[in-house]
């Protein structure tokens, strides 16, 4: 399904999803038939034992703040976490080669997942799918801040799917539109579910995520109307014949409580209402196996028209959002700040706050403060792992209660190291990047959500388990940061190697003449050379000798 | 003697006092010449913080602290200035009296020496009177108490102060002759930062001396004591490691702090040598260097035992500038504690050759060290190349200043055995080399 949202800035999202269900128990011996589910990531999830896979690459950020609640959040650059099976013995070795082989499907760099950047965390990152028992050790968490995205990597994911990008959605996913946008993320999820609604029998399901940032000024032109041909220089022509459902939902809920001034065209299939993300919204769907929809015309443009210019007087805020920045100044010390926003008027909730720091940004615990509406707020959990130097990063996990309609902010102060001088990238005064730091909450909702027919929503809806109407869970990511080291000089490692052992060898050079020899009254010397020369001359003018 | 030491000391505490009050503490706190990752207190802060946290201090690799240095803060967090300021003044007073009682060892080894004839006819000039040697202890204190490195440990609260603390009571116990007392605060030194170690030669030579036990290879009674003053320090040194084994009930504090102190994988940028060597070495002989800068601090014992056998305390002083200068992490804190036993050797003035261009060097180095730390840290217009030269400077001055003081206390030996006014065999004026 493809889901297009206008966001109230005027840029539009489009959120791809291909759910594939792939009914096969691994658990009992081998399987060798594939059919829809893609082969490299079959034998993946069988050989190492994962219970759960999440990667996501993503370039750009989701502006919460000004684009509302985001369906599906990825940090910036590479993300990957993973269950494994309660069989796996050696999560470590199963993480590595896992890393490598999607490293090598994906064509990203994801082999530079390593102990450095890897994490356990023990109250975020829960399962997704069916699960037994929670041991956190058997999750692994890693995010590569520093990979981009790019056409390499939209090519295989590409082909992941049933019908390639030759029919159906996959058709819109060209990469010279696709990466010419503000937020581009690709993930893929594979998780268990049940297979039906009894839960005798176990499927595994492979959702393929795309989310794209069109923006107002340099895709749209400056002009709010959107359509499928603007957004991706393709319409879409037929369904993929392998699909059992192929929808494009778009999000034509009011804003502001006024009528419906955004005008789609041509008519929809059907109007679906419900409550997504604690918001009543209305979308109007296009079912592409209807055989009504390709009679008039062989290809579907979706458009998106405006009937009177919206004011952008009030943009509707987020019940939570968040960033994030460094303080201080100079490359000896600097401070983490992350200010989280609960705009609802009366609820508080809690929020659970992931942050992985890099070893030689060494975090002091002792100077962590929480302050809300100008009060310390005492986290009812808080995990701490410190760093070890080249070994393992710093993790923080901590439960914090937030106030309603109030402003959390969170300082931790850090150190910088020096490194070694080949342990710097290339570009050493470009900085080094910190991982996005992960909120996740369960966020009340202003509008009770009923059990709403889960077939019938949007798929995203379906990703993350709700446990009750009153509520919805959200995963947010911060900002990346940037951060600058000290650097040594890189030319210089053979003069410093020759000062430095001078500087010993005075020292050593120094101690042997006052230890190896002993005082001696001087012998009168003939004298040298220029002694003898200078005496010769001094005959010659009649003076004594020297 | 007492009241000019009561003077001292009072003038001593109102200068920390007055510092700790003022905005430069936070300032001076965070310098890295006083703080190292071994010693800065923020680093105990965070330690303690873990712990309470429930985290062992020692999974990570911000805490290299003993076990006992968490013991005691954990009771005395909250007076910790008071701690500092206490043990500096602690220092001073053990100093002081050290240098009384080994006065009083000076001048009678001297008398006796000059009765024995052992002495050239015409040094008179160069004997120690009590009337010059009866400022000395109260100089040394001085020394020690106002000297601006050791002010600005204190006030950053350097645990640096500490491990001065426990050498300087380990000297006075030496010098009185308590070898048990003596092993006893060398195993502490020791467990603290692990180079004291090499300061047993000389203590175990000043016991000999005492004892009236000659120094020979084959003599019984030598190695008698020596199995005795090596059995005591190793049995405290055990004790202290198990105490430490039971704060925490793991081992993890040994690959923290003795594994940190020899294998310096924090390159952090101090006063000694090892940091920007370490950050610009290939890879491939990293190892190699660090066993061979390691070695370097413990080699020089043997050589100088076997020169120096007969003056102890200055074995001692050279020993403890040596470490002071070659240890993985210095900080001036350490050469505060060396710098304290130059009155001591203030009858060596006539013959220190270059005196006046070191103390320039080391003056203009400890000026040029925040200005240069600041150009390249924060202002960004100067590179680490800049205070790494600083670095190199002020360790050159301070080795040739411990090379000069060596040579003018053996030239002034070979002038009390040999004569002052030398004379060559024609009867002209002589010079003295070294061959």
């Amino acid at each position: 399904e493809l889901l297009l949202s206008p966001l109230p800035t005027g840029d539009v999202a489009a959120t791809f999803q291909f759910r594939t269900r792939w009914d096969a128990d691994l658990q009992r011996g081998s399987v060798s038939h594939y059919r829809l589910f893609p082969k490299a990531l079959g034998r993946l999830v069988a050989a190492l034992g994962v219970r759960e896979l999440h990667l996501a690459l993503t370039q750009g950020f989701w502006r919460t703040r000004y684009w509302g609640q985001p369906p599906l959040q990825a940090p910036a650059g590479a993300e990957l976490w993973v269950w494994f099976q309660p069989t796996v013995t050696d999560v470590d070795k199963a993480w590595k080669e896992l890393s490598n082989i999607l490293s090598g499907i994906f064509c990203a760099s994801l082999n530079f997942i390593d102990s450095t950047n890897t994490v356990i965390p023990t109250a975020s990152f829960k399962p997704l799918g069916l699960a037994n028992g929670t041991d956190h050790h058997l999750l692994r968490y890693a995010v590569l801040p520093r990979e981009v995205v790019c056409t390499e990597n939209l090519t295989p994911w590409k082909k992941l799917l049933p019908c390639g990008s030759k029919a159906g959605l996959a058709v819109l996913l060209k990469a010279e539109r696709l990466f010419h946008s503000s937020y581009h993320s690709q993930a893929v999820h594979i998780r268990p579910v049940c297979r039906d609604a009894s839960c005798l029998a176990v499927s595994w399901e492979l959702r393929q995520t795309l989310t794209v940032v069109f923006d107002f000024f340099s895709s749209g032109q400056g002009k709010k109307d959107w359509s499928l041909f603007k957004m991706f220089s393709r319409t879409l022509t037929d369904t993929c014949p392998l699909a059992s459902q192929s929808k494009v939902y778009v999000d034509i809920s009011p804003k502001n409580k006024e009528k419906e001034l955004l005008e789609v065209s041509p008519p929809p299939t059907s109007l679906h209402e419900a409550v997504v993300q604690g918001d009543r919204k209305t979308y109007a769907v296009y079912d592409l196996l209807s055989p009504s929809l390709f009679n008039t015309s062989r290809s579907l443009n979706v458009q998106l028209k405006w009937k009177r210019p919206q004011d952008s007087s009030e943009m509707p805020i987020p019940t939570l959002h968040a960033q994030r920045y460094v303080g201080g100044y100079g490359l000896q010390t600097g401070e983490i700040c992350t200010l989280i926003y609960n705009t609802h008027p009366y609820r508080a909730f809690p929020v659970i706050l992931l942050e992985t720091v890099p070893w030689y940004l060494r975090l002091y615990v002792h100077t962590l403060t929480i302050i809300t509406k100008g009060k310390e707020n005492k986290p009812s959990y808080i995990h701490y792992q410190p760093a070890q130097d080249r070994r393992r990063p710093h993790l923080l996990e901590m439960l914090i209660q937030l106030p309603a309609n109030s402003v959390t902010k969170i300082t931790i102060q850090f150190e910088r190291a020096l490194l070694k001088w080949t342990e710097y990238p290339p570009d050493p005064n470009h900085g080094f990047y910190v991982g996005s730091s992960v909120l996740s909450a369960l966020v009340p909702s202003v509008t009770a959500m009923k059990d709403v027919d889960v077939e019938q929503s949007p798929l995203f809806t379906s990703l993350f388990p709700s446990s009750d109407g009153s509520s919805y869970f959200v995963r947010l990511y911060t900002e990346p940061l940037l951060v600058n080291l000290p650097t040594p000089d890189f030319s210089m490692p053979y003069n410093v190697i020759c000062l430095t052992c001078t500087v010993v060898a005075v020292c050593y050079g120094s101690f042997y003449n006052l230890l190896t020899r002993t005082f001696h009254v001087e012998e009168p010397s003939r004298g040298g050379l220029a002694k003898r020369l200078a005496n010769v001359i001094r005959k010659f003018r009649g003076v004594p000798p020297l | 003697m007492a009241a000019p030491l009561v003077l001292v000391v009072l003038a001593a505490v109102t200068v920390r006092a007055a510092l700790y009050r003022s905005s430069l503490a936070v300032f001076i706190a965070e310098r890295v010449e006083v703080a190292s990752p071994l010693n800065a207190w923020k680093r105990v802060v965070e330690g303690l913080a873990l712990l309470d946290l429930g985290v062992s201090p020692y999974s990570g690799a911000i805490f290299h602290e003993t076990p006992l240095i968490i013991y005691l803060f954990h009771f005395l967090i909250e007076y910790a200035e008071l701690v500092f300021v206490i043990t500096d003044v602690l220092t001073a007073v053990a100093l002081y009296l050290a240098i009384q009682d080994f006065n009083k060892v000076v001048f009678k080894k001297q008398k006796l020496l000059i009765e024995l004839d052992k002495y050239a006819p015409d040094v008179a000039e160069l004997i120690q009177t009590p009337m010059e040697m009866h400022y000395i202890p109260l100089k040394v204190a001085l020394f020690y108490l106002l000297n601006p490195y050791t002010v600005m440990s204190c006030v950053a609260k350097s645990t640096c102060a500490i491990n001065n603390s426990v050498i300087a009571f380990f000297i006075l116990a030496t010098i009185k002759g308590s070898a048990f007392l003596s092993a006893v605060f060398l195993a502490l030194a020791t467990y603290q930062s692990l180079y004291p170690l090499t300061l047993f030669a000389p203590a175990l030579l000043y016991l000999l001396q005492r004892q009236f036990i000659p120094i020979k290879l084959k003599s019984k009674s030598f190695w008698l004591y020596t199995m005795q003053y090596a059995s005591l320090y190793l049995c405290s040194l055990v004790v202290i490691i198990c105490l430490s084994f039971f704060l925490l009930n793991s081992w993890d504090f040994i690959p923290s702090v003795y594994g940190f102190i020899l294998s310096v994988p924090d390159l952090t940028p101090n006063i000694g040598l090892f940091w920007y060597f370490f950050a610009e070495m290939f890879e491939h002989f990293s190892l190699f260097f660090v066993c061979v800068f390691q070695i370097n601090v413990f080699f020089y014992t043997i050589p100088l035992a076997i020169k120096l056998k007969e003056h102890p305390v200055f074995f001692m002083f050279v020993q403890l500038a040596i470490i002071s200068v070659f240890k993985s992490y210095p900080t001036l804190g350490d050469v505060a504690l060396y710098m304290a036993f130059l009155p001591v050797w203030s009858h060596l003035y006539r013959f220190l050759r270059n005196i006046f261009i070191l103390s320039c060097v080391l003056i203009f180095c400890s000026f040029l060290f925040p200005v240069l730390w600041h150009l390249w840290i924060y202002a960004g217009s100067a590179n680490s190349n800049f205070y790494y030269a600083i670095t190199l400077t002020f360790n050159i001055g301070q080795i040739l200043l411990i090379s000069d003081y060596f040579y003018a206390f053996l030239r002034r030996e070979y002038y009390l055995t040999h004569g002052l006014h030398l004379t060559r065999q024609d009867g002209t004026e002589a010079m003295l080399v070294l061959k």
